[in-house]
Order: structure tokens, then C-alpha cells, then sequence
């Protein structure tokens, strides 16, 4: 029976074996017909509309650009969410909002891209007249609130673990809570904080729909969030849903570009893990 | 030894929810003196003492009836900041607790919580000559506290209640996590420290209490089980002839 | 006199400024907490309030069609079922068997870490990433255009079973790691091999917990659009599929499809859509808390 057993463990090992034979190998077809320098230093990608380009700069541009807004809102708030459930809130408190943040965090990403198309767009236009209906804001900010739940309880974890002795200490020193939640808790916990925003923001590289549905499908050094941008997990759906054929040289521009974005959220990851690893204090 | 009382305590009882821990305890303690607090695990020593610094504030469904009085003001009364409190009566705790900092920025912690103006590096040194622990930290005062061995932590995390010059330091179980060695080097401080600081030490290590103290309270629990303080005196007069039985027999060791 | 007599030298505690900037901080913190439960709250009612005009019996019987008051999501509908049903087949026994694995016989060495690592880098993998995995080793052969499995459910699950593996092999092994050593120990004294001690105590005791991480992992499945995208390629279709070989679409596909046009009507087709969709998802993890309840107590006793 071990043997069996054995068997299904190894299926995610193949699992991964098949990812990364998969994006290389059909990588590889792009590969041969065009440089690498090009696809990674290029700054149009136009790989369907003549005259063609392959520079994918532009996909990794719309995705940062959408990742660093969601950041900007999820980041502080999760974090400040995470310090009052940790250090202020009483235990029936807690007992409603942990609940009410694990829904937010179950919530499919296709409700999310509705509710950036057609509440959110429409409410920041009344605010910025220059807002087009894709844009890079709405759907930024809307990943925020999404990616609250995930920082908020991973850098909780992390500020459960530290000891309450090391708390004691400070307040028996005189300290008030949001000194001793400010200068011993979160210093003491801060790399687990810190793997949070990064498995956190990880996340929000690899979000496909929301961004497909509420950015758009422009693909644009971008810098202005108020225009439409196209991320790299836009692009891919694009094509899917497009007719190019399998094999052709645009079929095989999704793997390039899944290539990319593999590796980009593989480094965050191991980043965060390595972070824990190496950072975590031995109590 | 001033003759000048320190704390007058009256009437305190400690709640934990329903459940009563510690019983109507009258107590003074003098000033500049080293009172011991003695008796069976789960008595209610280091509940007591926690009191004494507004400690139990911070568990949730405790609460304190009574008056404690630290230089003639109840520090329970409404109009009185805990904090305040907190930094003028100190606490060392069972087990070494420093801040995974720095040596020097565990002691500069609370005196810049609590607003230090003057040369930092100086109260720094001061506060570790104090606990005997400078000649062994001085060329190495930014390593990580945790570099420190078990004895060391806790002449440090003594400094860090030092620093910031509070006029009693209270210590539940200061030296049980410790070392015979380090646990008499704790010892000999305590005796340091005396001349300038009130101290105030729960420990359940009897030839400790008489070694330390000058005066000893022997607390019990009673059927309910409730602490309750049973006596309080001279160390000497309550190990060597002590005037409850009870304490007697918990003395010699009829029962622990 | 509200203080105690002057502390020391050049300590100069500062109180009140303290304790204004304490309660600035918890206001802001507060604040900041109620960011989340306010925009879930919006959410869901905005979601209501465009939705519920569209939610008739209709609506869950009707074919998509051009003409919003006479589409509905029967296709997408029974397509989620049929490729829910299929993915747990497929991924429950893999992952608990994987999960057994990793608890009960693997030795600790470097090969086990490895597959722990995996098994925590592939939850973190993005999952339009599991998407073309799919699409290329499943509806098609790797590397050529010929058709393997098409762009058919069998693909499709296959696909997001590999995709919820993670979830279900880190959900069983905590259920079996739960069931206390003493159970095991008191098989192993009957004279039991490991088999049956996992087989007759290990399983049915970690049940309760394999259950509720199956009913999360398919909480996850069932909001995937992005690799059923990859895989089945359609967002529009007006029939269902009647066995495992055929194409097919699902719920937040063609949520996806309607909030894409841009008449207001479709938007309202699609805020239904996205009630069925969530009321759905309530019930699988009403169910699964009700499960941990019903079980925990149960082994309180």
C-alpha cells in the first residue's frame, strides 16, 4: 500500500515537472523565432496586429502597475487590521470580523472584476473626469481590498507567535499598548509580516480575472492608472479565447509570457519562505 | 532602611472571574527593604504581586478589590494611568523576557518610552553597572540580547527595569529558570540593590527567602481555594520561630 | 494633584500626548479593520440590488441567449456540477493518498522535504499557470496540435484537480496529524500492520477533517475561470454536455461573459449570476462548519 501512497505524493512532484516542461518546451517554440532579448526588453507587444512585436515589457508594466496600487491599499490596511485583531480587539470581536474577512477572501475573482467595472469605475469617475471605463485604478484597488484578508491573517500568525512575555515586559516597563503593539510587537514579528506582503502581493501578480474584466486589454508601457493597461494574465486569456492556431508562433506567446509569470510569483515565493527561514526569531 | 512605609496594603482581593485567588491581605512593606513572599504552588504569591503594579490589569476577566496604596495614593484609584504606575514600580519576570534587540536597545527602550532627555549611552551604562552585568557586555552592547546566557539575560532584563529608575522592583521568581551559579549572582544583586530600591520577591525557594529577605510573608490557600496571607515579619523571626503553625509546618516541611 | 511626586532626572513621561496619540492609533486601526467589512458589505449589496431583478426560475433553466430576458445559465449551471463532480473524483483520493503518505510512512529525509516545498510552491502557482499546463499536456499532446483529450470536462478537471491538489494534501494531512497517537498505538497493541491501523482508525477519525478540506478545495474549483478559460476556450454556449468527452462552460465563465457586454442589462444577468454563484458557495461552507462542529465535539467526549 506504501507504494500507492507513494504514488499520489509523487503526483505533485510531476505536477511541477509538468509546468515547467510544458512553459519551456512550448517556450522554446517561441524562442526559436524570436531573441529573448527582444521579448524581454521590448517595449510593444503587438504580437497579433501587424507590424509585429514581441516585447513584453509592456504585459509586465500593466501588471506592476496593478500589483503596486493593490499593494498601496492592502499592505497598510491588512497590517493595521492584523494589529488591532491582534493587540486591541476583544475575543467576541474577533470572533465576527475573522469570519466576515475569510468570506471576503473566498470570494471568486470573476465578483470581484463586476464590482470593479461597474461600481467602482463609475463612482472614481465622478472624481477623476480623465477615468476611462478599463482602467488600471479601479481594478488596483479593488485587488487591494481582495488581498486584505491574506496579509491580515498571515501577519496575525505571525504576531500571535510572539510571546506574551515579550509583551509583559514592555508594559511593565510603562509602555501603553500602541507602543508596545508598535515598537515590540511588530519589530518582533516582522518577518512574518514581511512574507506576508510578499506572498500577498504574489497573489496579485498572478490575478487573472478581475484584471481581465476591469483593466483591459491595452497593452502599454504603463504609467498613468487612470488609462487601461493589459497584464500578463489578461494577455493569456485574450489569446485563449482567441483563434490563433495551435502551434503558431502567437499560440506559443502564452507560454512565453505564463514563462515569465511563473517565474516572477516562483521567486516571490521563495523569497517569503526564505525570508521566514532565515529571519525568524528562535524564542 | 528608612523606617518610611513603601506600600500599605489593605483589603485586597483578586478575582479571576469568579473564582477568588487571593483573600483579604493586609500588608506593609518598608522602604529600601527586600520582602520575600513565600508559600505552596498556587497560593497566590505572584497573583498578589502582580497587583502591585497594576499587572493583572492586562488579564482579561480579572479584577482587584481592595486598596493598594504606594506612597499614599491608591494606585487602583480611577484617576491614577497604569502606566504611570508601571513605571515606578518595576517588574522582573520568572522567565528572562528580553526584546529581541539589541543589548543597549533593551535598556533604551523604556527610558525612550518614557521620554528620556538626557545621554542615553550614559544611562545605559549606569543601568548595567547597576546589574552587575557592564564589565561582561561593554564591548559588545549591539549584539543581540539572546547572544546572552540565561544568567545574563536576567541581570539584563533587571537593568532594563532599573533604567528607568522606578523606586521598587518587584520579582516573581526571578532565579527559578536559572542556574545554581547564576542563581546566586541574582541573589547577591538583590542584596546590591537594596540600599537604593524597594524589592519585593516571590519564590518558592525557602533557604533563598532567608538568605535574601528582610522580611518574609508566608501566604497559603484555605479550602475554597483562595490565597490568603497567613504571616508577615522578620525573616529571622519567621524561620526561626515563627508564631502560626501553619508556617511552622510549612518551614520544617511537613508539608509543601 | 494628579500625580505621583516628580520622577527622576531628565525623565519626562509625557502622558497625556501618549495617550492622544494612543487613541488616534486605535481609531485609525479600527478604521483601517473596518475597510474589509465595509467594502465586503457594498459588495454584496451592490451585487443584490442588480441582481435580484433578474432571479427567476427562468434564469436558472433558460440557455444563454443575445436577447438578455431570455438567457440564463443552464448550460453554465450543469457544467459546474458535471466538472465539480469529476474534479473531486479526481482529486480527493490522490491527495489524501499523498497526504497519507507524507504522515504516516514517509521518513523524514531530504526527498519528503522536497515534496513538502513542492506542495507549498504549487498552491502559490497562479492559476491561469495550471491553465496551460492543461491545455498543453491535456487537450492536446505537448508540443503538437493534435487533439488528446480536446477541450472537453475530462481535460478540464483533470486540470483543476491538479490545481486544488495543494489545498486537499495540506487539509488532510492536519486532519491526520490531529488523530491522537494513543488511537494508533492502541491498533498497532492488537496486532494491526500499518495498513489497517490507517485503514480502520487513522482515516475514520481524520474523516470529519478530510471532509471539510475536500468542501474548501472545491470552494476554490468552483471560482476558477481563468484555467477553464485556457482549457475549454468558450465563453458562450447553448447546450450541456451529456458525458465527460464533451465541451463545456461554467458559472463564473459566463458571469464573465455577460459582465463583459456592455448593455445594462447584461450586467444585471451577470449580478444574478453572481448570487447563484455565491449562494452556492455559502452553502458548501455552511456545510463544512457545520461538519468541524459537529465533529469536534464530538471528540470532546
Amino acid at each position: 500500500m506504501k507504494w500507492l501512497f507513494m504514488a499520489c505524493a509523487s503526483v505533485s512532484i510531476l505536477t511541477t515537472i509538468g509546468i515547467l516542461v510544458t512553459l519551456l518546451y512550448q517556450g522554446y517554440g517561441f524562442f526559436n523565432e524570436v531573441s529573448p532579448w527582444e521579448f524581454l526588453t521590448g517595449t510593444r507587444w503587438t504580437p497579433i496586429l501587424k507590424p509585429r512585436s514581441y516585447g513584453v515589457l509592456p504585459l509586465v508594466s500593466g501588471t506592476l502597475l496593478v500589483t503596486v496600487i493593490a499593494a498601496m491599499v492592502a499592505l497598510p490596511v491588512g497590517l493595521m487590521t492584523a494589529i488591532f485583531l491582534s493587540e486591541y480587539a476583544a475575543d467576541n470581536v474577533r470572533r465576527i470580523i475573522k469570519p466576515i474577512l475569510e468570506i471576503l477572501a473566498g470570494i471568486p475573482t470573476v465578483v470581484y472584476g463586476y464590482f470593479a467595472l461597474t461600481f467602482v469605475t463609475p463612482l472614481l469617475q465622478n472624481i477623476f473626469n480623465d477615468l476611462l471605463v478599463f482602467n488600471a485604478l479601479s481594478a488596483g484597488i479593488v485587488m487591494g481590498v481582495m488581498i486584505i484578508p491574506m496579509v491580515s491573517s498571515l501577519s496575525e500568525d505571525a504576531m500571535i507567535s510572539v510571546p506574551r512575555n515579550l509583551r509583559e515586559a514592555a508594559y511593565a516597563l510603562g509602555a501603553t499598548r500602541y507602543e508596545v503593539s508598535l515598537r515590540v510587537v511588530v519589530p518582533a514579528a516582522l518577518s512574518g509580516i514581511i512574507a506576508a506582503f510578499i506572498i500577498a502581493i504574489s497573489r496579485a501578480i498572478g490575478e487573472t480575472m478581475l484584471v481581465t474584466i476591469a483593466a483591459g486589454a491595452t497593452p502599454r508601457m504603463a504609467l498613468n492608472p487612470l488609462e487601461g493597461v493589459q497584464t500578463m494574465t489578461a494577455y493569456i486569456v485574450q489569446l485563449s479565447l482567441g483563434e490563433a492556431p495551435v502551434g503558431s508562433l502567437e499560440y506559443n506567446t502564452i507560454f512565453a509570457v505564463g514563462l515569465v509569470l511563473f517565474c516572477m510569483t516562483l521567486l516571490m515565493n521563495l523569497l517569503g519562505f526564505w525570508i521566514v527561514r532565515r529571519f525568524r526569531e528562535a524564542y | 532602611m528608612g523606617n518610611s512605609t513603601v506600600f500599605n496594603i489593605r483589603g485586597l482581593n483578586v478575582y479571576y472571574g469568579d473564582f477568588l485567588a487571593v483573600k483579604d491581605v493586609d500588608m506593609d512593606i518598608k522602604k529600601e527593604s527586600v520582602t520575600a513572599l513565600i508559600g505552596p504552588s498556587g497560593c497566590g504569591k505572584s497573583t498578589y504581586l502582580r497587583c502591585l503594579n497594576r499587572m493583572n490589569d492586562l488579564i482579561i476577566g480579572a479584577s482587584v478589590k481592595g486598596q493598594v496604596s504606594f506612597e499614599n495614593r491608591n494606585i487602583y484609584d480611577s484617576n491614577v494611568d497604569a502606566t504611570e504606575v508601571r513605571s515606578r514600580i518595576g517588574m522582573v519576570f520568572q522567565k528572562p523576557n528580553p526584546f529581541p534587540k539589541s543589548i543597549y536597545r533593551n535598556i533604551a527602550f523604556g527610558l525612550k518610552v518614557n521620554g528620556f532627555t538626557g545621554d542615553m549611552d550614559e544611562a545605559v551604562e549606569k543601568s548595567l553597572k547597576q546589574a552587575a552585568l557592564w564589565d561582561e557586555v561593554k564591548d559588545r552592547l549591539n549584539d543581540s540580547a539572546f547572544t546572552l546566557s540565561g544568567g545574563q539575560q536576567q541581570r539584563l532584563c533587571i537593568a532594563r527595569a532599573l533604567a528607568i529608575q522606578p523606586e521598587v522592583i518587584l520579582m516573581d521568581e526571578p532565579a527559578s529558570a536559572l542556574d545554581p551559579i547564576a542563581t546566586l549572582a541574582i541573589e547577591d544583586l538583590v542584596r546590591e540593590l537594596k540600599a537604593n530600591y524597594t524589592i519585593v520577591i516571590v519564590t518558592h525557594n525557602m533557604q533563598q527567602a532567608a538568605r535574601v529577605s528582610d522580611e518574609t510573608a508566608f501566604f497559603m490557600v484555605d479550602e475554597d481555594r483562595s490565597g490568603y496571607l497567613v504571616e508577615h515579619d522578620d525573616t529571622q523571626k519567621i524561620f526561626t520561630n515563627p508564631t502560626n503553625q501553619r508556617t511552622e509546618e510549612y518551614i520544617t516541611g511537613r508539608f509543601s | 494633584m494628579n500625580e505621583y511626586k516628580p520622577v527622576a532626572n531628565s525623565i519626562n513621561p509625557n502622558r497625556k500626548r501618549r495617550k492622544i496619540i494612543g487613541a488616534s492609533v486605535y481609531c485609525i486601526f479600527l478604521i483601517s479593520t473596518l475597510v474589509g467589512i465595509v467594502g465586503l458589505g457594498v459588495l454584496i449589496f451592490d451585487v443584490l440590488d442588480k441582481g435580484i431583478p433578474w432571479l427567476n426560475w427562468q434564469f436558472l433553466t433558460d440557455y444563454p441567449s443575445r436577447k438578455p430576458e431570455e438567457a440564463g445559465l443552464y448550460s453554465a449551471l450543469i457544467g459546474t456540477i458535471w466538472l465539480m463532480f469529476m474534479t473531486a473524483l479526481l482529486t480527493v483520493p490522490i491527495g489524501v493518498g499523498a497526504a497519507i503518505y507524507l504522515e504516516e510512512y514517509a521518513p523524514r529525509n531530504l526527498l519528503t522535504k522536497a515534496i513538502e516545498i513542492n506542495v507549498s510552491n504549487l498552491a502559490g502557482v497562479p492559476s491561469i499557470v495550471y491553465g496551460l499546463l492543461g491545455m498543453a499536456l491535456f487537450v492536446y499532446y505537448l508540443g503538437s496540435s493534435e487533439q488528446f483529450l480536446g477541450r472537453t470536462l475530462l481535460a478540464g478537471a483533470l486540470t483543476l484537480a491538479l490545481l486544488v491538489l495543494p489545498i486537499v494534501i495540506m487539509a488532510s494531512r492536519e486532519a491526520i496529524r490531529a488523530v491522537p497517537d494513543s488511537y494508533r498505538q492502541g491498533a498497532y497493541a492488537m496486532g494491526a500492520d500499518k495498513w489497517q491501523v490507517i485503514k480502520g482508525v487513522v482515516l475514520p477519525s481524520a474523516l470529519p477533517g478530510i471532509l471539510t478540506g475536500t468542501i474548501l478545495a472545491m470552494s476554490r474549483a468552483i471560482g476558477e475561470a481563468a484555467p477553464v478559460i485556457a482549457i475549454s476556450a468558450l465563453v458562450y454556449m447553448t447546450f450541456i454536455p451529456a458525458h465527460p468527452m464533451e465541451r463545456f462552460t461554467v458559472l463564473p465563465i459566463q458571469i464573465y461573459n455577460w459582465v463583459a457586454r456592455p448593455q445594462e442589462e447584461f450586467r444585471g444577468l451577470a449580478a444574478a449570476g453572481i448570487i447563484v454563484l455565491l449562494a452556492i458557495l455559502l452553502t458548501m461552507n455552511a456545510i463544512a462548519v457545520v461538519l468541524r462542529n459537529k465533529y469536534q465535539t464530538r471528540s470532546e467526549e
